[in-house]
């Protein structure tokens, strides 16, 4: 075991996976010789050379692109998207390419590919630094999709994801890079050196793609959370009291449903939460799953609790931000209602 | 007070429309032989010029001249004859198939046969194309069956992709044929990815991009060039310029480029013109670039100089756009006349033999085409199940899938 900070464990499964695999391939921009603006690929050019791990053209359609033509070769590249706000020039080469190889030429081609996406806000990024995109990937047919929480499941999650058959989106929660965040901005930040889930273990360990995890056990309300919002939800329960089931989805796509129906058929009452906009949000797709398979244990209605359906502004981040006091509020309203 | 003229935009226009008399005049065509044959590890800054002539062999009298001339034996010109003729014959087949409603849609290749067709002869085993929809001759010339062609167009029951794909997007990596995505020039980039994952493995194969020359507009053909010239990426970049992109002339996509070939002369990639329907330039040329790229010297862009004689498909009528006379009036001719009075120079082939050939390639097309449609047609006969519209999205058919399918009740 080791103490990781999240980008730490993240580079230790890329180092794990290109020391096991020789078909593991990173490359993206500023990714090669100074190892990523996040540092996540810092000496893995020096480890493994620089046909292994690379920069790139500043152009993302071309990573993907050319990504889409290495795993078709027969490499597992594993590449990054500076930030996820950068990744729609890519759109077309995820959504119409990537995911449907496998599909259209009935498994003679395939696309084992990570692409790996800083994402979500609170790092006074405005717009085109804080977006969290999950929901136009968890739309496309033939794409899986993972948001991990902690130093722990980024690891063993982005080994899973390498090792993969088909492509996956890894969206990677960047404030909770250096340690976990529970919306209270104004307080000191607490590293991953001084929490149990900086604790790595060496070598390599997978976590299954499609599982969720309980972080909170609880009676009365149930919260769906993801990413950042699994640190926001738990302060939101401590806050108020509130004695909350907290399920990290952790694999947004496939979708952990028997866990979900699981606690919400117990607690009767679901709130869901995300960075993300609300509208045609993810929280969306959870709230109709549950209702369908929940209606009729339901004590009241589903709440959402997200990001405005802005674009993410910069001097407003904290209001914009769905904070533990927005969290906490819903908690209450749904046990009142 | 500004004394400035207004500004006013410019919008290309081609030189005729419907109704006019077509006019080429300005496609400048040099001499067959006329332009030289560099070693292929010219520096190309040295040979910028071949980006805006045009590389040719067979002059007007049937004769192969010049130094990109003599390298196909009478056997391999009688083949790559027969391949022209069974593409076109296939493609005739086809098209009074989806006129008879067996098939949805379908994209003929009339006028164009020599690229593919030539293309497929100077690749090795393993080599991966990643085609457009016009370049089936890379599966005929490879010998890829008819009959399979022909299930994937009617999507029946032996439908190699189990009726996923629009008819034409063929799929086959045994003969080093991508799956056609159907969305232009997304797979350009593929294509230098491919390229670079197998110098990546010091492996010794490499890859061909298609693209038309409509397409070569998308930003996805920039990065393509980025890519193959940043990471000198054993590909070739193959533009085939037929003049028009459904109803849009070259010109649009074209902008102030001169040449299509001359995009590539920015990135420092050598970048030729060919004679498009001139079946031993396009494979002299094809040679000379998959020669480059395996030897390590890294990309060429090659423009193919052709005419596309025939509808962009079945969905399109190209009176409503450009006269129809132009397709008589392309000074480049056709390139199955062409290579036949060739083959008859050289004394392997004759009039009588060329109708012999027609017939027996027809009998041949025709009893594949049988074979197929016993297997059904779109509307009629055996089709994929519905079942296996479930399968294949991912390796293994994660719980909402199953539950999907299970609601579908197949």
């Amino acid at each position: 075991m080791a103490r990781m900070t999240m980008i730490e464990a993240i580079r230790d499964a890329m180092d794990v996976m290109m020391a096991r695999d020789e078909r593991v391939v990173v490359f993206g921009e500023d990714v090669g010789y100074f190892g990523g603006v996040f540092r996540c690929t810092a000496g893995l050019q020096q480890k493994y050379g620089k046909t292994r791990c690379f920069d790139a053209p500043i152009n993302e359609a071309g990573i993907v692109g050319a990504a889409i033509g290495m795993a078709a070769y027969g490499l597992h590249p594993c590449i990054e998207i500076q930030f996820a706000d950068y990744m729609y020039p890519a759109y077309d080469q995820i959504v119409s390419e990537a995911a449907r190889l496998r599909y259209r030429s009935n498994g003679e081609f395939t696309c084992p590919l990570v692409v790996r996406m800083p994402t979500g806000g609170g790092i006074f990024g405005g717009q085109t630094h804080s977006q969290s995109p999950e929901a136009l990937f968890t739309h496309v047919s033939g794409l899986k999709t993972v948001v991990p929480s902690n130093p722990y499941d980024a690891k063993g999650l982005l080994i899973a994801a390498i090792e993969d058959p088909d492509p996956v989106i890894f969206l990677e929660p960047k404030r909770l890079y250096n340690g976990p965040f529970d919306g209270h901005h104004d307080r000191p930040i607490t590293p991953w050196s001084k929490h149990d889930l900086g604790e790595v273990p060496n070598g390599h360990y997978t976590l299954p793609l499609g599982k969720a995890s309980i972080v909170r056990e609880g009676a009365a309300v149930t919260v769906l959370a993801y990413g950042t919002m699994v640190y926001v939800a738990q302060a939101a329960a401590a806050e108020t009291g509130v004695d909350a089931e907290i399920i990290d989805l952790r694999t947004l796509l496939p979708l952990d449903m028997e866990t979900i129906v699981a606690s919400v058929k117990k607690t009767g009452r679901c709130v869901v939460v995300h960075e993300a906009t609300l509208t045609s949000g993810f929280g969306a797709e959870l709230a109709s799953l549950v209702q369908e398979a929940c209606f009729f244990q339901l004590e009241a209605p589903i709440a959402r609790v997200t990001g405005w359906d802005t674009p993410y502004p910069h001097a407003q981040e904290w209001d914009y931000f769905p904070g533990p006091a927005r969290v906490g509020r819903a908690l209450v309203e749904t046990l009142e209602a | 007070m500004t004394t400035d003229a207004p500004l006013s935009l410019h919008v290309p226009e081609p030189a005729v429309r419907p109704g006019g008399t077509p006019d080429f005049s300005n496609v400048k065509i040099p001499k067959a032989g006329a332009v030289p044959r560099p070693n292929i590890d010219v520096d190309p800054e040295s040979v910028r010029d071949l980006a805006f002539s045009i590389i040719r062999v067979l002059n007007r009298n049937g004769e192969a001249v010049g130094p990109w001339a003599g390298l196909l034996s009478d056997e391999e010109l009688v083949e790559g004859m027969r391949h022209m003729m069974t593409l076109r014959t296939f493609d005739a087949r086809m098209l009074i198939a989806q006129r008879q409603g067996k098939t949805s849609f379908y994209m003929q290749h009339l006028g164009e046969e020599a690229i593919s067709c030539a293309f497929r002869r100077a690749l090795s085993p393993g080599d991966m194309n990643f085609p457009t929809y016009r370049q089936a001759g890379l599966l005929i010339a490879d010998g890829y069956p008819m009959v399979d062609m022909m299930c994937q167009i009617y999507s029946n029951a032996r439908d190699p992709l189990k009726g996923r794909q629009l008819p034409v997007m063929y799929s086959s990596k045994e003969h080093g044929f991508f799956t056609i995505s159907g969305n232009l020039a997304t797979q350009y980039i593929q294509a230098v990815g491919w390229a670079m994952a197998s110098a990546i493995r010091n492996d010794t194969k490499i890859a061909a991009a298609w693209i038309g020359d409509g397409s070569t507009a998308e930003s996805d053909f920039h990065a393509a060039l980025v890519f193959a010239s940043t990471y000198k990426a054993p590909v070739v970049l193959n533009i085939v310029n037929n003049q028009w992109a459904i109803s849009t002339f070259q010109g649009i996509a074209r902008g102030g480029s001169g040449t299509f070939a001359a995009r590539g002369l920015g990135f420092g990639i050598p970048s030729l013109r060919v004679d498009g329907n001139d079946y031993l330039a396009v494979y002299a040329v094809a040679k000379w670039a998959i020669e480059r790229a395996r030897r390590n010297l890294g990309p060429t862009l090659v423009e193919y100089v052709t005419y596309r004689a025939g509808a962009h498909s079945t969905s399109d009528d190209p009176s409503a756009y450009r006269p129809k006379t132009e397709s008589d009036a392309w000074p480049l001719g056709d390139p199955i006349i062409r290579l036949k009075n060739h083959l008859i120079v050289r004394g392997v082939w004759s009039e009588e033999r060329h109708k012999q050939a027609e017939a027996e390639i027809l009998d041949t097309v025709i009893a594949a085409q049988k074979e197929a449609e016993s297997y059904g047609t779109l509307h009629a006969g055996g089709k994929p199940s519905a079942r296996d519209m479930f399968d294949g999205v991912y390796a293994e058919m994660p719980p909402h899938l199953r539950r999907q399918r299970q609601q579908a009740g197949v």
